[in-house]
């Protein structure tokens, strides 16, 4: 700690950080461009200087720039003085002098913290009287708008996208006033952080291209906090609505969790909330029929009349619904008759997590805590596509090593370029085994590409040679010995060992092989940790809450067992193969569906029931890191469009049951509801505590949804009624929908909708509610975490795989997750599939040859269950005797089985 | 008439020149022919090698050069042998880069293209020495790829010198391994400051780097990095032979600096050229050799070492030409070459023509240099037209201070700031009879 | 970027203008990479190299340079923008670099440099119609002693009278 003194005042600090830091930290407003508090400094906008004194009589000083100035011990400086404002305010005129008068036009106007330091600095008169340069744009791909001309030249940009993602198809071009940030030619940008731009970019350079078309400022838009629904990270987001659509998600600051960053997916694959074809009424099908709207009163009716009727009613829940949803579902049939909806291999391996989560003695970092570990070991996930924002973080974990040779030469790891020269390419130890190249391989010391099973055994030899007591691996050639030896080594060395693995090759030797890892450090009480990625935003909550796999619920159907089933929010398409779902759908005499779009599944229903999105509701996920929070509804839809009838599915569950039950629909809040799923279910008995509750109030007050100047309300709904009706009630969360309540930031409250303080409407607000940048929310990072290691480790476990070995004429399937494409809501979205690449086979080039193939040639794939044609791409990392196919495509192609590659037919047509 | 193939030259015959008082160009030809490896080792070139390599501890050398004050001949001058003992060596260190600053480019800057074109092996010696003492393990020469001739030389020094055993493994018998590659660069002022330099001699964008870390602790690719001017490097060889105090005696009561200086002089001069002269020679001196104005002009200002100095008047010329001197004039010795201006020579055009160039070779990085400059040149161009407007001087006054040091990344702005404000400071109103309207009045 | 990535590389070797780097300067530019402690350093040499024989850098010599350094091509063409003498743009067959600092602008820049627009043509950045010459301002070429100065190719010339320009182009057909 340190003690300095800011225009006279004595404040304590803390010594590793720069002045600007500091001073920000302290509340104090100073302006800034080129710093970012998860990037660094480097000292090149000039806009945060502040004169330094050199001791107490020093009444002169000297500008410095306060992003490169160490909080030191003793440092006297002014922000008010005199020569600083005149020169920030120079700084904010030169950055205009180019600058395009367009803020009336410009998306970027009203979040812009080029308007936000423009003002904060006075400068409010262009003197400059002579010709503005101007650039021509960039198409950069269907996420990112360019407008180069109001570029204030931060170098934030390339800063984040080269150094913070690794991306390397942006660039500053040209020198002097002439500088240009772009691609090296038109294109879309090719990383999956690319979205982040729009925030990084302090001004409208980079806006979101799917906002662009249904823009609405800021102000105007009016947001929740929720937690991205588009894999198991547990991003937390901030959405924003306006008429009843999603215009754009932005980052929501999560000290622990996303930080300052999302993935591509998350931020532009919300395109299916506002889908035209989304069912929002209740629908009626006869069999073969055409599908009937109903008012509520009847579907409910109809709805409980048939449950009521049916002999055994089983529930198929979902690992994309709330913990609420589901419960809701599980209280309706009973315990007995719930599914959990995860296909049976998926449940197993999802099973396995938990209780290696549990039993193999280390916890599971944050994200923000993995990027403090110091080696890393990748069992069998590619983290770009399965989780994408943890694999940005796994990137900064090994890029660590350059803060931690900075220290060593007493190179504060806020000076961001200088870190980064002395380090040059040194890395903490990164080992990644998976059955083709990812994206991180680049980073890491050694990458081994092999079958699964093969994974599994170099899983397994690392552990033995960590720990003898661990099985060891007979057989193991001595490429991978050698491998497992060093891996062992760098692990044992490290201070803090991390193992990720995941349920993405479905593989449960891999978890077990990782499992046994974890274990053998645990015996060395490393500070390590042990990270395994779930699939879907609430497997690993419905993993804990519990349930029957998917195939027993359609064996219970089809096999006449059941004669009802109520499915939510699921399309079981996407699980299993279609014929055998629909035989199963086919035997249930009622199906009834819950879901917020038009699926096959929903298609099959009897009975439709229109769920409201995460936009439109409020309930809990639970996180890969075990971490339950509350995502709150954004909008009430009823509000500008009287005629849908969304509900929540744990609503629509609770009508359904009163209705079966002959009863009148209870008024259950959510949070009574959550409390009793924690109740009904120990292993979830924390979720109380990831939202405050519904009663939270802030100065007596509950939290706004929509900003201050939230605006034209009056006129939102006049094309239905001149009168305004008052905003509508919202028991359940402690949030109003409309401007009215507390939107502050001075009081800590961890529930915060948008980021907004005075005179900070971009999203560097979110500095204002942290307690120091890049800190934590004061109010406290938001969620509970309910996983955590059992006394005592399980033993080591020794079902060591044999090797793969490849078969003549055969392939073994490996299913490839996909970032864009591979996930089942966000793939409705337009812009993710403008953005998904063309799904391909992958086989290596030898085994292509074979088959007399060629890049580019259609081939089919065909197992016992499935059948699909893909272009073929030739992939030299894949080994022999595996077939990769994208994730997504044909839920009947499972990792292992056994396929046939052949030729298709001339007039074969595409993928599905 | 023909024109001229350009060639570096010396205003002092070979009889005018000894190496007790002349170390930099003793060893030149006066035709101007490259002084080769022969030619080189006749006189004793790399004696001083010999000399040194295995034979002083590394530390002793750089103690030598220290107490001779060979102050940056790139125009910072900082000295030499503080530069050195603050690099990081020894234990556990890894052993870094020596680079030659060959990028010539300060407008009015003529001295280092001699020595490269003429004397690389001088170069080429005091690298050698550099490298010992730095415990470097590879140099770099940082050659502007304009000079093409300078590049041939260079490249036939270092394949004889190589061939002779000066570079590569175990020269002279001493156990020292360093060799030297010989890097062009690709146009940009901006690549001459040592941290751009750096980046650039990287294959990046020659951005400044920021200091601290400095180029000793941190430079090329991480490593502790030396950067010396070609002149500062070929002052080497002599001082570690002679020692210091004879290294300072050179100057004798002109300057406590130091050494010899490679003096210059242009503009419309009648003789305009190089002169190797005792540190601290008066800029009087320098104009009397040059054959002073042409046309029998009278002088109306000179930039004492480049366009990145301050202006100063005739009553300046008795000032001795070392670094505090003219620091204490208001002005910088910088690269110690002479621009003359004559009295009809319009001082508002002239700084134009400097901002012009000051802007034009930013590298882009901050924004007062950036954004800054670009606008000084547009309102002297308007100035120069005679459309300014009541307020333009101030203005430029304002962005001259705005660039000052420390308010920008690096000292390109602060150079571009000199000529502006001392040219406004003491030519004020030639400045205010561009304002459009302002000759009526006065007139 | 993996998908992405290669699908662009791919789409880049295949539209346009059809690059193919000289196997000699492929050569050269993977000898250059020894000189240095990391491959992005050679660079620079590796655009003068293809500039050497092309003149000037076209934008797949931009593709082909980054990949057999093995960095991206932002990053190269990066570097190919910033620096003033690495031409995007192509030039005359050969190049005049006038210098316009400030030796040269106090002893007949000026006068030299409309000799030069008078006798072909050409403002600063152009290139005459024939395809014979580029015009181009350089930084103080170091030769204020001869002042006023100017290069034309690798050859420096100074001081230069507007009278000697007629004779001294002759040079350079
Ligand atoms: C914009 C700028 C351009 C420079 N150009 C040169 C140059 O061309 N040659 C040079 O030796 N030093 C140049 N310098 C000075 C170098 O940064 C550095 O101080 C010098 O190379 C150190 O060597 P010295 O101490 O031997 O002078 C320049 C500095 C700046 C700020
Ligand atoms: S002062 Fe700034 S913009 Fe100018 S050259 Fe230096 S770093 Fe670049
Ligand atoms: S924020 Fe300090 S210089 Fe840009």
């Amino acid at each position: 700690m340190a003690t300095i003194e800011v225009d006279g005042r004595r404040y304590t600090v803390d010594e590793r950080d720069n002045l600007l830091q500091a001073c920000l930290t302290l509340g104090l407003d100073l302006p800034y461009f080129c710093w970012h508090p998860a990037m660094g400094s480097v000292g090149a906008c000039r806009q945060c200087a502040v004169t330094q004194y050199r001791d107490a009589d020093d009444t002169q000083g000297a500008l410095v720039m306060a992003c490169m100035t160490p909080a030191a011990d003793g440092t006297r400086i002014s922000i008010a003085d005199d020569q600083a404002r005149a020169f920030r305010a120079n700084v904010i005129e030169w950055l205009m002098i180019h600058h395009p008068h367009d803020c009336p036009v410009c998306e970027e106007g009203g979040h812009c913290h080029l308007q936000d330091m423009t003002v904060m600095t006075g400068h409010h008169r262009r003197r400059y009287r002579f010709a503005k340069r101007t650039h021509r744009n960039q198409y950069l791909g269907p996420f990112i708008g360019h407008e180069m001309n109001r570029c204030i030249t931060c170098y934030r940009c390339v800063r984040f996208y080269r150094d913070y993602t690794g991306g390397d198809d942006l660039g500053a071009f040209g020198a002097g006033d002439n500088i240009y940030f772009g691609r090296h030619r038109e294109g879309t940008l090719a990383s999956p952080f690319a979205g982040n731009l729009t925030e990084v970019c302090p001004t409208g350079v980079f806006t979101d291209r799917t906002h662009a078309e249904r823009y609405t400022r800021k102000w105007d838009l009016q947001f929740a906090p929720s937690i991205c629904h588009q894999c198991a990270v547990g991003c937390n987001t901030s959405p924003g609505e306006r008429y009843g659509e999603i215009r754009r998600i932005e980052n929501r600051y999560h000290g622990e969790v996303n930080r300052f960053f999302l993935c591509d997916r998350g931020r532009f694959g919300h395109g299916y909330v506002n889908r035209d074809d989304r069912p929002r009424r209740p629908e009626w099908r006869e069999r073969a029929g055409k599908a009937r709207v109903l008012e509520v009163d009847e579907a409910l009716e109809r709805g409980g009349e048939a449950l009521s009727r049916a002999r055994r009613v089983i529930g198929i829940g979902s690992p994309r619904a709330s913990l609420e949803s589901n419960h809701q579902l599980c209280e309706l049939v009973g315990e007995a008759n719930f599914s959990t909806g995860i296909a049976e291999r998926e449940q197993a391996c999802l099973a396995r997590m938990q209780r290696l989560n549990r039993d193999a003695g280390l916890p599971t970092p944050t994200l923000r805590d993995i990027e403090a570990h110091d080696a890393v070991l990748v069992l069998g996930e590619d983290l770009i596509e399965s989780a994408a924002r943890l694999g940005l973080a796994v990137r900064q974990a090994v890029l660590g090593r350059r803060e931690a040779l900075a220290a060593e030469r007493d190179i504060p790891a806020w000076n961001a370029e200088a870190v980064m020269t002395l380090a040059q390419d040194a890395r903490h130890p990164m080992f990644i085994a998976y059955p083709t190249a990812t994206e991180l391989d680049a980073l890491a010391e050694q990458c081994l590409h092999r079958a699964p099973d093969d994974i599994a055994r170099l899983g397994f030899a690392v552990a033995h040679a960590i720990d003898p007591a661990a099985p060891a691996v007979e057989g193991l050639d001595e490429a991978t010995k050698a491998l497992a030896e060093r891996i062992a080594e760098a692990l044992l060395a490290a201070q803090r060992p991390l193992v990720i693995s995941g349920g993405s090759l479905e593989s449960p030797a891999l978890l077990e092989a990782a499992g046994n890892v974890a274990r053998a450090l645990a015996g060395w009480e490393r500070r390590g940790g042990l990270t395994l990625v779930r699939r879907e935003a609430n497997s690993t909550g419905v993993a804990l809450l519990g349930g029957r796999p998917l195939e027993w619920a359609l064996d219970a159907l089809g096999g006449g067992e059941a004669d009802a089933v109520v499915v939510l929010e699921n399309d079981l398409y996407q699980r299993l193969p279609g014929e055998r779902v629909a035989r199963a759908l086919a035997a249930a005499g009622t199906v009834i569906a819950l879901d917020h779009q038009r699926t096959a599944t929903w298609e099959a229903a009897r009975l439709g029931l229109p769920a409201a999105s995460f936009a439109e509701s409020d309930g809990t996920l639970v996180s890969l890191e075990g971490r339950a929070q509350r995502f709150y509804a954004v909008y009430e839809p009823r509000y500008l469009r009287p005629e849908t009838r969304l509900h929540p599915s744990w609503r629509w569950l609770q009508a359904l049951q009163a209705s079966r039950e002959r009863r009148a629909v209870p008024d259950v809040t959510l949070d009574a509801l959550t409390r009793a799923c924690a109740r009904r279910h120990p292993a979830l008995a924390g979720i109380v505590e990831a939202s405050p509750g519904a009663e939270t109030r802030v100065c007596g007050l509950k939290l706004a949804r929509q900003p201050p100047r939230y605006s034209g309300r009056t006129a939102l709904r006049a094309d239905l009624d001149v009168s305004e009706p008052p905003p509508p009630p919202d028991p359940d969360t402690p949030f109003t929908f409309s401007m009215e309540g507390y939107a502050g930031f001075d009081r800590p409250h961890r529930e915060v909708p948008f980021a907004w303080a005075p005179g900070w409407n971009s999203p560097q607000a979110w500095n204002k509610f942290t307690d120091e940048v890049g800190g934590h929310l004061r109010g406290g990072d938001p969620g509970a975490r309910l996983l955590a290691p059992a006394a005592g480790l399980g033993g080591h476990v020794d079902a060591i795989p044999p090797s793969f070995t490849p078969e003549a004429g055969e392939w073994r399937l490996v299913v490839l997750p996909r970032l864009f494409g591979g996930e089942e809501t966000s793939s409705r979205a337009a812009a993710i599939q403008a953005r998904s690449p063309i799904p391909a086979l992958r086989l290596a080039p030898a085994d292509a040859r074979r088959l007399d193939a060629a890049a580019g040639d259609r081939l089919v794939v065909e197992t016992a269950l499935a059948r699909i044609t893909l272009a073929l791409h030739f992939d030299a990392t894949l080994p022999d005797g595996l077939a990769g196919v994208p994730a997504g495509l044909a839920p009947g192609l499972m990792t292992g089985d056994a396929a046939r590659v052949t030729l298709a037919p001339r007039d074969e047509g595409g993928a599905p | 008439m023909t024109a001229t193939r350009y060639r570096s030259r010396l205003h002092q015959a070979a009889p005018e020149r000894r190496l007790e008082t002349h170390p930099l160009t003793w060893w030149l030809h006066d035709d101007g022919r490259r002084v080769d490896l022969d030619d080189y080792v006749a006189k004793d070139g790399y004696g001083v090698v010999r000399q040194v390599l295995g034979r002083e501890a590394p530390d002793d050398v750089t103690e030598t050069l220290k107490a001779a004050n060979i102050r940056g001949r790139g125009g910072g001058g900082f000295s030499a042998g503080v530069k050195w003992s603050l690099t990081l060596k020894g234990e556990g260190m890894p052993r870094g880069y020596l680079v030659c600053n060959a990028d010539e480019m300060e407008p009015g800057t003529f001295k280092d293209r001699l020595l490269l074109e003429q004397v690389p092996h001088l170069l080429l010696e005091g690298m050698i020495l550099g490298g010992y003492a730095n415990a470097s393990c590879y140099g770099y020469i940082f050659l502007r790829g304009e000079y093409v001739a300078a590049a041939r030389a260079l490249d036939q020094a270092i394949e004889e010198a190589r061939a002779a055993g000066w570079l590569g493994r175990d020269i002279a018998g001493s156990g020292y391994d360093f060799d030297i590659a010989l890097h062009t660069g690709a146009g940009r002022y901006i690549c001459g400051e040592e941290t751009a330099l750096i980046n650039s001699l990287e294959g990046q964008r020659a951005n400044p780097r920021a200091k601290p870390p400095f180029p000793g602790q941190s430079g090329a690719w991480g490593k502790p990095t030396v950067v010396n001017n070609v002149e500062t490097l070929c002052n080497v060889p002599a001082a570690l032979r002679f020692g210091a105090d004879w290294y300072q005696g050179l100057s004798g009561e002109r300057s406590g600096d130091g050494g010899t200086k490679l003096y210059g002089v242009s503009g419309r001069v009648r003789r305009p050229g190089l002169w190797e002269l005792p540190m601290g020679t008066p800029a009087g001196e320098l104009l009397d050799r040059a054959g002073g104005l042409r046309d029998g002009r009278a002088l109306k200002a000179w930039l004492p070492g480049g366009g990145s100095t301050g202006f100063l008047l005739q009553e300046h010329l008795d000032l001795a030409l070392d670094f505090d001197t003219l620091g204490e004039a208001g002005s910088r010795l910088g690269t110690g070459l002479l621009t003359l201006v004559a009295e009809d020579q319009s001082l508002v055009a002239l700084v134009r023509n400097l901002e012009e160039f000051f802007a034009r070779e930013s590298c882009g990085w901050c924004t007062p240099c950036r954004d800054g400059l670009p606008w000084a040149a547009e309102l002297l161009r308007s100035l120069e037209r005679g459309e300014g407007q009541p307020g333009d001087i101030e203005r430029l006054e304002a962005l001259a201070a705005d660039q000052g040091p420390g308010k920008t990344f690096c000292a390109h702005a602060p150079g571009a700031a000199m000529p502006l404000a001392s040219a406004i400071h003491y030519f004020r109103d030639e400045f205010e009879r561009g304002i459009a309207g302002a000759s009526e009045e006065v007139g | 970027m993996r998908e992405p990535v290669r699908e662009h590389l791919q789409s880049l070797a295949s539209d346009g203008d059809g690059f193919v780097l000289d196997p000699d300067d492929r050569r050269a530019i993977e000898q250059e990479r020894h000189h240095y402690e990391q491959p992005q350093a050679a660079c620079i040499e590796a655009l003068k190299i293809v500039q050497r024989r092309h003149g000037w850098v076209p934008d797949g010599a931009i593709v082909a340079i980054a990949e057999t350094l093995g960095i991206g091509p932002a990053a190269v063409e990066g570097v190919a923008t910033f620096y003033s003498l690495i031409f995007r743009q192509p030039v005359g067959r050969h190049v005049i670099l006038v210098c316009d600092s400030s030796a040269c602008f106090l002893t007949g820049y000026d006068t030299l440099r409309q000799a030069l627009a008078r006798e072909l043509g050409l403002d600063l950045g152009e290139t005459s119609a024939d395809g014979r010459f580029t015009l181009l301002p350089v930084c103080c070429l170091g030769a204020c002693d001869g002042a006023p100065a100017l290069m034309i190719d690798d050859d420096t010339y100074g001081p230069v009278a507007p009278e000697d320009l007629a004779e001294l182009l002759e040079a350079y057909p």
